[in-house]
């Protein structure tokens, strides 16, 4: 029993520390600033969730969409049904034919996916310099490091370009991008947005929460899976230690 | 021992015509299981625990599944999102099929320290190497099902393997995409047979169970059951030590699936698959690593072979290799309890595996190619050169008269 505990140790950490070394960007170590959601414990901020989407909101989705996410999802992230129909309502959508068989632009409603700023790709890069910006609904799962990407490349723009690197024109120096010349120019600053919630808007926390925000949009369930699991193994200890003690009854008279 | 009696006379009738419960008596309760097997021999029946778990949450992923390249990537993603505990059973089936590989590695590895693929159990080895074969296939085809950047590329890559078979191959290739690139006709195909095979599994299962049965376990001392002293029946005393198994092993698997969900997976299968962009580093998923690594480590062509068929055919001799291992193994002692050199040969064998592994996971430099050379060299010469040899030279240690005689003197 004990060599198979080492060697289930062994295994886990020799797994853990290849997909470490795996974890390469644009050369500099990711940041980690710890978020609230991380850990065995970890709960989103929904404060913070709120801050993000309003950075989002107001700032990215000018450029990105966020096509998985339903505007009624977002009474997660602790708005009202007004605010939600509000936020809704703010950008068109193609309806289904009418009777008389034309198209119409109708409003958004809740029950819509978030309705990105583009109609479609090809419109995207031609306003953007020929970059098409990335959906963001599943970024904070599908770029090594996840949110600590994210938050790091959010305020990894240098403005003077380091020696030995050529960055071609309309594009900026990002430390932590694969390959460094990133089409995005930096976004965050002071004060960019005003939080509802009254909190200082300084860039590391536009970072955290849009982060925040993003991981969110990703791991939806994440707060429920955490909670569930919690439970799940509370009883599958208990239920465990039953089981051995009953197997230590069972073989005591044989050995 | 007792065999089946019943004063249920409904119970009795169908026994009679049908014998399900005489054959559950014999085969599930009575059946004769050696009295010393440790832990390691838990890790059969978590094996066929999982499957059971892959079994039934891929059955009702596929209730909300769409196998259309247009829609796959974002039905899944409907499962994670809209569909009632539809992350839950995602991620059992996602982390299931990690979980299923390390039971089974485990048990293969296993088997080979206390040599149980000696006969008379060579079959019992067969067919489970064909589980092994069926499960890497199984594994590989749901890993394209998400339609993801490397559930796209993954397939384009192993599927182009078979191009470096001569005049055949660029056939095969072409048979498998059901076109002439990986597209919508290769999702269908390899739903289709995703769905499939894991039914195959259950087939093998069951004779892999019949042998085991025919055969009896082997145990950590090597040596035959002689009498009814050295061993007990299957239930109680290993249905609850499984079923203690279980409950060690759910509690390894959810905190993956709870807490780290994607711990196993890689990144980029959240990107929608996009032919136009290749990723910068396309890896297997990491059950096939060690297998990647040896087929990568052919880099020259030699007498008019290219070194991408020496590759192919290196890494598909790496899995046929293991049939012929009961005649490899030249030894006549099975444990390698009572085989001083052999231990130390299995753990260098095993540590060898494990570079393979890592260096399959890694880009193609220097100096991990040359390692992974040479590991490959070893992993052969493992087979071919190590155990054929070492069954002539080692001088094995006194086996026990008994297995009772061994773990009562143990106890004295």
């Amino acid at each position: 029993m004990r060599k198979l505990i080492l060697s289930a140790i062994a295994a886990v950490g020799l797994m853990a520390s290849s997909g470490a070394a795996m974890a390469s960007g644009g050369g500099e170590p990711l940041m980690k600033p710890g978020f609230s959601w991380e850990g065995f414990f970890g709960r989103y901020d929904q404060a913070q969730l709120k801050r993000g989407f309003e950075i989002f909101n107001g700032v990215c989705s000018n450029c990105h969409g966020l096509r998985l996410v339903a505007y009624r999802n977002l009474a997660a992230v602790g708005l009202t049904e007004d605010e939600i129909k509000a936020v809704a309502s703010a950008r068109e959508i193609a309806d289904t034919p009418n009777d008389e068989g034309e198209v119409r632009m109708r409003p958004g409603r809740p029950s819509d996916k978030y309705i990105g700023p583009f109609p479609n790709d090809k419109a995207a890069a031609f306003a953007n310099g020929g970059a098409l910006p990335p959906d963001l609904s599943l970024m904070a799962k599908a770029r090594v490091g996840g949110p600590n990407y994210i938050y790091s490349l959010m305020q990894g723009f240098v403005e003077e370009v380091p020696e030995g690197h050529t960055i071609p024109e309309g594009k900026y120096f990002n430390k932590y991008f694969p390959g460094n010349a990133i089409s995005m120019p930096p976004q965050l600053m002071e004060d960019l947005v005003s939080y509802s919630d009254g909190t200082k808007a300084t860039v590391e926390q536009e970072a955290a929460d849009i982060t925040a925000f993003l991981n969110w949009a990703a791991e939806p369930e994440l707060d429920a899976r955490k909670s569930l699991g919690l439970k799940v193994m509370i009883f599958l200890v208990v239920f465990t230690a039953m089981l051995y003690a009953l197997k230590r009854q069972i073989w005591k008279n044989l050995h | 021992m007792s065999g089946f009696q019943t004063n249920n006379k409904v119970i009795s009738w169908l026994d009679q015509r049908l014998p399900i419960f005489s054959m559950m008596q014999h085969s599930a309760i009575d059946y004769p299981t050696p009295r010393n097997l440790n832990y390691w021999w838990n890790f059969g029946s978590l094996a066929a625990f999982v499957l059971v778990v892959m079994l039934l949450t891929g059955i009702f992923l596929v209730m909300n599944y769409s196998s259309h390249t247009s829609l796959a990537f974002d039905s899944v993603e409907r499962i994670m999102r809209d569909v009632n505990y539809g992350w839950l059973i995602r991620y059992l089936h996602m982390n299931g099929a990690s979980m299923f590989f390390i039971m089974v590695y485990i048990h293969m590895f296993r088997n080979l320290y206390y040599g149980s693929y000696k006969a008379p159990r060579e079959v019992l080895w067969w067919v489970g190497i064909l589980i092994y074969l069926a499960m890497m296939a199984t594994g590989f085809l749901g890993y394209v099902l998400p339609w993801g950047q490397m559930s796209f590329w993954g397939a384009t890559v192993i599927t182009n393997l078979f191009s470096a078979f001569p005049v055949v191959g660029q056939h095969i290739v072409t048979l498998l995409w059901g076109g002439f690139s990986v597209d919508n006709p290769t999702l269908n195909r390899f739903f289709s047979l995703h769905y499939l095979l894991p039914f195959v599994i259950v087939g093998l299962v069951v004779v892999h169970v019949w042998a085991l049965h025919t055969v009896k376990s082997n145990n950590p001392l090597g040596v035959e059951m002689k009498g009814e002293a050295d061993s007990i029946p299957f239930h109680p005393y290993y249905t609850i030590k499984d079923l203690f198994g279980i409950g060690v092993f759910l509690i390894f698997f959810l905190g993956f699936v709870f807490w780290a969900p994607n711990f196993f997976g890689e990144p980029d299968n959240y990107i929608p698959a996009n032919p136009m962009v290749t990723p910068p580093h396309i890896v297997p998923e990491w059950y096939y690593l060690p297998f990647y690594a040896i087929l990568r480590s052919f880099t020259l062509d030699l007498f008019g072979i290219p070194a991408k068929l020496q590759g192919v055919v290196a890494m598909f001799s790496a899995i046929i290799i293991l049939f012929f291992l009961p005649w490899l193994d030249t030894s006549k002692v099975r444990s390698a309890k009572f085989r001083p050199l052999y231990r130390q040969f299995f753990w260098l064998f095993l540590i060898d595996c494990l570079v393979l592994g890592y260096v399959g996971g890694k880009p193609a430099e220097e100096p991990l190619v040359t390692i992974g050379q040479l590991c490959t060299a070893y992993y052969f010469a493992h087979f071919l050169i190590i155990m054929p040899l070492l069954g002539k030279l080692e001088k094995p240690k006194a086996l026990p008269a008994s297995i009772a005689a061994a773990v009562l003197k143990e106890k004295a």
